[in-house]
């Protein structure tokens, strides 16, 4: 009796278990298919003729013909991504190197009165980017720069080296010292130290410094929009605005730059996301 | 800071033991050593000073001025910019725009993302949750621009998905121009960020979770403890100071909001959807009023300074904490 008892309830528990399971993967299904069907239908659109397109939006395109990818990238993709690669990793390799050097000397050198100029690279984090454009404008401006790439990679550098710098500034602070000392003793400079004994340690931090900026600075807009304006230096996100308003009425062209433009960056989160996760644990304070 | 004192000082007695005699000659280099250290940092501090603090400063000053752009003299207006701030129907627009923007994001990038991430982190399999966290996270890695762009069309009453799929399901009525509509603009747009941003908190979250010692949760089942207790007695309290900051770094995005409003709607119809930053763009570019866009600025300096002070207080207090 107490057995058969004990036995219905379990039962009933591993049925609301059950049901509790099939309705949680039912959600994460269901919430899948929001955040990915817009994402394919971008692409599909791609493949489609216009008058598909103002067709049936669930519906396949008739054919897979890649003309209208082609088309977008002869019509500009190619040299905004061409721009956009040259500012991606330029300001990446400037950001990285530059954060490396100051956590280094926030961390492990002897500057004076160290706290400060903590403080400073932190307080860097509270300024955007949108309060200071007007004044960079003019500066810009003065510089001889508007309208360069230098223009983006210096703007990308300098307002990512606070987190970049806080990034690896933590990182440093936890690594040990024994090989610092060891190296010391051995007569080896700072600046040794730092290349040969440091850096090296710091290697898995620095990549995902590096994917960080790179999803930084490959979406950036607003920056990309006001200091460039001739077509030959567009970046991406810049360009398919463009892109935008000269085909406004050529959907198809349109839905195929935008897949060609996020391609890219969607292939290297999945190839680098361990990397991407670490980074991301790291900065958990930003 | 501390532990850096300490090892410097223990490697300078290491090295006693070895060559005695250098002592005093190190101890002369002191100083200098210490200014040559300068070298590490100077490329950052010119560049931060240069490109981010200063323009800051100058913002105010320029904020101060009016531009002829015809003669292109300027002249000295005081707070004039200021006042007009005051008058200006559309910055009350834009101030609650943002607001709804920091609001809606909270509940849905903060909390929704924080259970959603719980749900995830509970499933058996390392494999799917993997799975799910990366899938969710997609639109996150995707430039605003296309997101944004996307959305446009999929909003679009001709050959949008949004209206097609309402009418399929029997609610055509529904249906309209979502973006070309003053009651739904804004709308629109933050339930196009809510969709790509989710993924972003949800991997966040996903990541303080696993921090959670698993004996806790052990522990918890033993005593009988459901899955809604366990999230609500050892997940959110143990995941407090992420929220905390959560909240503070999405209200402070809110604020610095530009990219998907000038993409979608460019701020319109009738100005109905501009946030501050939109505004500012408008004022300081189209109508090349450089004053008046500087003053705008300053708005969303103060906002995003407090907001920014409450997350420097909140990551100091965790500190401590731990």
């Amino acid at each position: 009796m107490s057995v058969s008892h004990q036995s219905r309830e379990t039962e009933r528990t591993d049925f609301v278990a059950v049901l509790a399971k099939v309705c949680l993967v039912a959600f994460l299904i269901s919430l899948g298919v929001v955040v990915l069907y817009p994402l394919f239908w971008m692409a599909l659109n791609g493949f489609k003729t216009n008058a598909e397109i103002f067709g049936n939006p669930f519906a396949l395109p008739g054919g897979f013909s890649v003309a209208n990818y082609i088309a977008a990238w002869n019509q500009g993709i190619r040299n905004y991504i061409a721009t956009s690669v040259i500012v991606t990793l330029g300001s990446a390799v400037c950001t990285v190197l530059v954060s490396a050097w100051t956590a280094y000397g926030l961390t492990r050198s002897k500057l004076p009165g160290k706290p400060f100029f903590v403080g400073i690279v932190l307080g860097g984090l509270m300024l955007s980017p949108t309060v200071a454009v007007i004044p960079l404008v003019r500066m810009m401006q003065d510089l001889g720069l508007y309208n360069t790439y230098w223009a983006l990679i210096i703007l990308y550098t300098a307002f990512r080296i606070p987190f970049t710098t806080f990034l690896i500034r933590a990182y440093m602070l936890g690594l040990p010292r024994d090989l610092d000392e060891a190296a010391i003793m051995d007569g080896a400079s700072e600046g040794q130290i730092f290349w040969k004994v440091t850096l090296p340690l710091c290697k898995p931090i620095l990549v995902s410094c590096v994917i960080l900026h790179v999803l930084f600075a490959w979406n950036e807009y607003l920056f990309a929009m006001i200091f460039t304006s001739g077509a030959d230096l567009q970046t991406l996100p810049v360009g398919l605005t463009s892109i935008m308003a000269k085909h406004g009425t050529n959907y198809a062209v349109v839905f195929a730059a935008m897949t060609l433009s996020a391609l890219p960056i969607v292939m290297t989160f999945f190839a680098a996301q361990r990397f991407f996760i670490r980074g991301l644990a790291e900065g958990i304070g930003k | 800071m501390i532990t850096a004192v300490k090892h410097d000082y223990k490697g300078e007695a290491v090295k006693i033991g070895f060559t005695g005699s250098r002592r005093p000659e190190r101890a002369r280099l002191g100083p200098i050593t210490g200014i040559l250290s300068f070298r590490w940092i100077v490329i950052a501090f010119v560049l931060i000073l240069w490109f981010v603090y200063y323009p800051i400063i100058d913002n105010f000053v320029v904020s101060t001025k009016n531009q002829d752009i015809f003669t292109g003299e300027t002249a000295y207006v005081g707070l004039d910019n200021y006042r007009r701030l005051q008058s200006d129907p559309v910055v009350g627009t834009a101030i609650l725009n943002n607001t709804l923007y920091a609001v809606i994001s909270v509940v849905f990038q903060v909390f929704g993302a924080f259970v959603l991430a719980a749900l995830i982190e509970g499933l058996s399999e390392e494999r799917w949750r993997r799975f799910w966290r990366a899938v969710y996270f997609v639109p996150s890695a995707i430039s605003i621009t296309v997101t944004g762009l996307l959305f446009y069309f999929i909003y679009q009453p001709d050959i949008g998905l949004l209206d097609s799929a309402l009418t399929q399901i029997g609610l055509a009525d529904w249906s309209r121009a979502w973006l070309g509509e003053e009651q739904t603009a804004i709308y629109a747009i933050i339930a196009m960020s809510q969709w790509q941003g989710f993924g972003y908190s949800t991997l966040l979250f996903a990541i303080a979770i696993q921090k959670i010692p698993r004996e806790l949760y052990e522990a918890a089942i033993m005593d009988g403890a459901g899955t809604w207790r366990r999230l609500w007695n050892i997940t959110f309290p143990l995941t407090r100071e992420m929220t905390g900051l959560m909240v503070i770094v999405t209200i402070t995005g809110a604020f610095q909001v530009f990219n998907e409003v000038m993409v979608m709607t460019g701020g319109g119809p009738n100005n109905s959807s501009q946030v501050l930053g939109t505004w500012l763009y408008q004022q300081g570019f189209i109508e090349n009023d450089f004053g008046y866009g500087a003053a705008i600025a300053s708005v969303i300096f103060v906002i995003t300074l407090l907001t920014g002070f409450a997350q420097l207080w909140y990551t100091k207090r965790r500190r401590v904490d731990l």
